[in-house]
């Protein structure tokens, strides 16, 4: 369980990101975090893994009070919270498989990371993972010879080798095509119910978060002015988040999206049937 | 149809000053500068007695280049030029070996103040000192011949690889490193893995450009008695054999070519 208690952050240059933000993430719930750009959305899932160091307040993974920890806990503390990142954030010249096995970084010793010689459960759970995320193939490949769907099943790998107890999402769909984003997030949130990980994702897309998570926070300006499921999530609210838009139209070009996706399926299935 | 409905624009442009805006400062300025130059070359002197002169030992040099002579002297150049390609190649290594640890020191956004003024002011000392003075000093402290050269060149690539690898790392997309910091990962790791990867093909290819710096300047420093190719080519020119040291010119530009060349490709071959 993940409790964020009047979370402040005040960059250096005056810039106030969040304020007062308090939630509390319980047990397997995946929450989707909405809003426009530069509403504190990327700050917010920083400051609960100290990336950015939270001016005032406290963030809980379980009992432990991450903000009051030391480097070393701090340390121990990350590789407990897995990340997974707009543009994929892989390291682009190792393969597939060291940026797989870099989840563990936290649990193994320098000598064992610098010789590329990780313990053979660690091994044998990066190929678990590879395997469920469909890349076994792949695994010898350098990351930069990937698409971007495939990078980013690589970074839900790394994210998941770490063995979370949360996972942080930071607009995984970011720059994907909307079929590949959907596909990113259907297995995002599939391994969620699978694991009972509890997630917090960051989106823009609004439809696309309404479809897939459990509970939405909207922030704007660094104030959380919206928390609940996603079917309250009304037009005057999204107005408020927002800011004045045809959301209908939205909604629609969204749903014929899905239309044609779901037309993509039939297609594939019958070809399938035909074969 | 009226002419007030038509409107007319100007057919003529000019580019307006960029620099200075006032037509006087420009034109004192342009003046100036003009009536400095022709003062300036005014003062040098030319002795044209002695230019005359040298013009017929030019001619010699020159001849001597047409028909070097490698074989008269070659148990001496053979000699200088295993000195200095050992030279080149022990300094480098060892130039390399420490830059790492003080290019790492030097990347504002891994290193901590301290330990980032510490490492560019060692990389500004190296930096500053050019290779002939420090090659002069260390002549002085430990006496004519290749180790004074060796610990010239390491000094020099101190200063070079450290400040480059330094600019390289601080280029780095930080998302990268940011992802593995994210993992738990300690400081040596992230090193490894976040970084290390990003900017290993540049430190490759810069280590092979500076290789084949360290040859051209050890021909260079061996003239003031840092030993090597140039200490051999120093004593060929004292004792007016133009043609050894035309010889050990052809030398030095062959292996220059090959050496860049080869390290070009190399480069390439990283990347």
């Amino acid at each position: 369980m993940l409790t964020v208690d009047k979370l402040t952050k005040v960059y250096k240059t005056g810039d106030k990101a969040l304020t007062d933000v308090s939630f509390t993430v319980p047990e397997g719930q995946v929450v989707g975090l909405i809003g426009p750009s530069g509403a504190g959305k990327s700050t917010l899932i920083r400051c609960v893994n100290r990336l950015v160091e939270p001016t005032d307040g406290t963030v809980r993974l379980n009992d432990l009070d991450i903000t009051r920890l030391r480097a070393g806990e701090l340390r121990r503390a990350r590789r407990r919270i897995g990340m997974i990142f707009q543009e994929y954030a892989l390291v682009e010249r190792l393969t597939v498989m060291e940026n797989v096995l870099s989840g563990r970084l936290g649990y193994v010793p320098f000598w064992r990371s610098f010789t590329r010689r990780f313990p053979p459960a660690d091994i044998a759970k990066a190929f678990r993972l590879l395997d469920r995320v469909g890349l076994t193939q792949h695994a010898d490949k350098r990351a930069d010879a990937l698409s971007g769907g495939q990078r980013q099943r690589v970074g839900i790998a790394r994210a998941l080798e770490q063995d979370p107890e949360l996972l942080l999402v930071d607009e995984p769909t970011a720059s994907l095509d909307p079929k590949t984003s959907r596909q990113i997030m259907r297995l995002i949130i599939e391994i969620c119910r699978e694991n009972g990980l509890p997630a917090i994702i960051n989106i823009h897309d609004v439809v696309l978060a309404q479809q897939f998570v459990d509970r939405i926070i909207g922030l704007r300006a660094g104030v959380v002015v919206f928390d609940g499921p996603p079917a309250q999530l009304t037009e005057s609210v999204l107005t408020q988040i927002y800011g004045e838009e045809d959301w209908t139209a939205m909604r629609q070009s969204a749903a014929e999206d899905a239309a044609a996706e779901a037309e993509d399926h039939e297609q594939a299935k019958k070809m399938m049937r035909a074969l | 149809m009226t002419d007030a409905a038509i409107p007319t624009y100007p057919t003529r442009w000019k580019r307006p000053p960029q620099m200075i805006k006032s037509r006087f400062w420009r034109w004192t300025l342009a003046i100036g500068a003009v009536v400095y130059l022709v003062l300036a070359l005014g003062t040098v002197e030319v002795n044209w007695q002695r230019v005359v002169l040298g013009i017929e030992r030019g001619q010699r040099f020159i001849a001597g280049f047409l028909e070097p002579d490698f074989t008269t002297r070659w148990r001496d150049i053979s000699r200088g030029l295993v000195e200095s390609l050992t030279m080149t190649l022990t300094s480098t290594v060892v130039g390399v070996l420490i830059s790492i640890p003080i290019g790492i020191g030097a990347a504002r956004n891994i290193a901590p103040a301290w330990i980032y003024m510490v490492c560019r002011g060692i990389i500004a000392v190296s930096r500053a000192l050019q290779e002939i003075i420090v090659a002069i000093f260390f002549v002085a402290l430990f006496g004519f011949g290749a180790f004074a050269g060796f610990l010239t060149l390491s000094f020099a690539t101190i200063g070079f690889i450290g400040k480059l690898l330094a600019e390289d790392i601080e280029d780095i997309d930080e998302a990268q490193a940011e992802a593995i910091r994210a993992t738990g990962a300690s400081w040596f790791q992230v090193i490894n893995y976040g970084i290390q990867p990003q900017v290993m093909p540049r430190l490759i290819g810069l280590s092979l450009y500076r290789l084949d710096i360290n040859f051209r300047e050890s021909a260079v420093i061996g003239i003031v008695g840092a030993g090597g190719i140039g200490a051999t080519l120093n004593t060929a020119l004292n004792r007016y054999e133009y043609d050894s040291a035309g010889a050990i010119l052809l030398i030095i530009i062959g292996i220059v070519m090959v050496a860049e060349y080869s390290s070009s490709h190399l480069r390439r071959w990283v990347q």
